[in-house]
């Protein structure tokens, strides 16, 4: 597997883009996976009780799932030494069909002293963006 | 009343050790919808260099969210776990989760701020192996939805 290496990048790059879809199977999986039994997260009435528009995604899974094509382009995930998010909007996942999630991966800036690049991950879901300051770093 | 501001500056004590299961990773992994072979193939993850299968990046928020239920579940915290919405989340590794980790985690509550409706809570947990080597910092801003801000 060849890995990218800091010389070959500059600010700017797309390293990948991606498209991610959560159907309400998908946030049972996380929500068992991950111990997180929030009922906002499968049950229709539950959320709408509590002003939401609908049972949403797990916004752990999103920032979860966004983080997958810098990974794989880094060509091992535990080269993330750190990734941050803010979570803008929610995303509604609907009972039958799916949400789906464009993920974009941007060079944001290069460190050769530390060895490390910062990929800035733009995530949109129906053209709006729902997660915010959305940066991994890399050593590579 | 969304968080006691009384909390702010709040240390817990140490979690019993937290094991990583290989298996786990893997089921993880997958619920995430992280293909790369290191998560999932042992020997995959050992010619990275890394003892045995890696967890995802965000895996050590497992780890944190066990942590923080110490506070969401605490009464006198007066948090209403429905009204919660995660805000924003930060996640350093001094180095990968791999299977076969032991996780203890210190939850601390660095900040309570209540304006405009809404009441947010920063906990930062500090993970680290059972010898006491840092592993992960995790850093979670929670909001809670101030009951009588919600529209009818």
């Amino acid at each position: 597997m060849t890995r990218p290496t800091l010389d070959g990048l500059a600010v700017g790059d797309v390293v990948g883009t991606r498209t991610v879809t959560f159907g309400r199977q998908d946030l049972v999986r996380y929500a068992g996976a991950s111990g997180d039994l929030n009922p906002i997260h499968w049950n229709e009435r539950f959320a709408t009780d509590v002003g939401l528009p609908g049972v949403i995604a797990h916004g752990m899974l999103t920032m979860g799932a966004a983080v997958n094509l810098v990974c794989d382009w880094a060509g091992d995930p535990g080269a993330v030494v750190d990734y941050g998010v803010r979570f803008t909007r929610p995303v509604p996942v609907p009972d039958s069909g799916a949400a789906t999630l464009e993920v974009t991966g941007t060079v944001g800036a290069v460190d050769a002293e530390a060895g490390t690049v910062r990929v800035d991950l733009t995530v949109t879901s129906g053209g709006e963006k729902v997660l915010g300051r959305s940066q991994v770093l890399v050593r590579l | 009343m969304g968080i006691n501001p009384a909390y702010a500056g709040r240390e817990y004590p140490p979690t019993a050790p937290y094991v990583v299961g290989r298996e786990h990773v893997r089921d993880f992994a997958r619920a995430v919808g992280a293909t790369h072979p290191a998560h999932h193939d042992a020997d995959a993850a050992r010619a990275l260099g890394h003892p045995d299968v890696v967890a995802p990046p965000t895996f050590a928020v497992v780890v944190a969210q066990r942590a923080e239920a110490q506070l969401i579940a605490d009464p006198e915290a007066a948090i209403d776990f429905s009204r919660v919405v995660h805000a924003d989340e930060r996640i350093t590794h001094h180095r990968p989760v791999h299977a076969g980790d032991e996780l203890v985690t210190v939850l601390h509550i660095d900040a309570v701020v209540e304006r405009s409706g809404l009441a947010t809570v920063t906990t930062r947990c500090e993970i680290s192996d059972v010898a006491g080597a840092p592993v992960s910092t995790v850093v979670s801003r929670l909001a809670v939805r101030l009951a009588e801000e919600v529209p009818a």
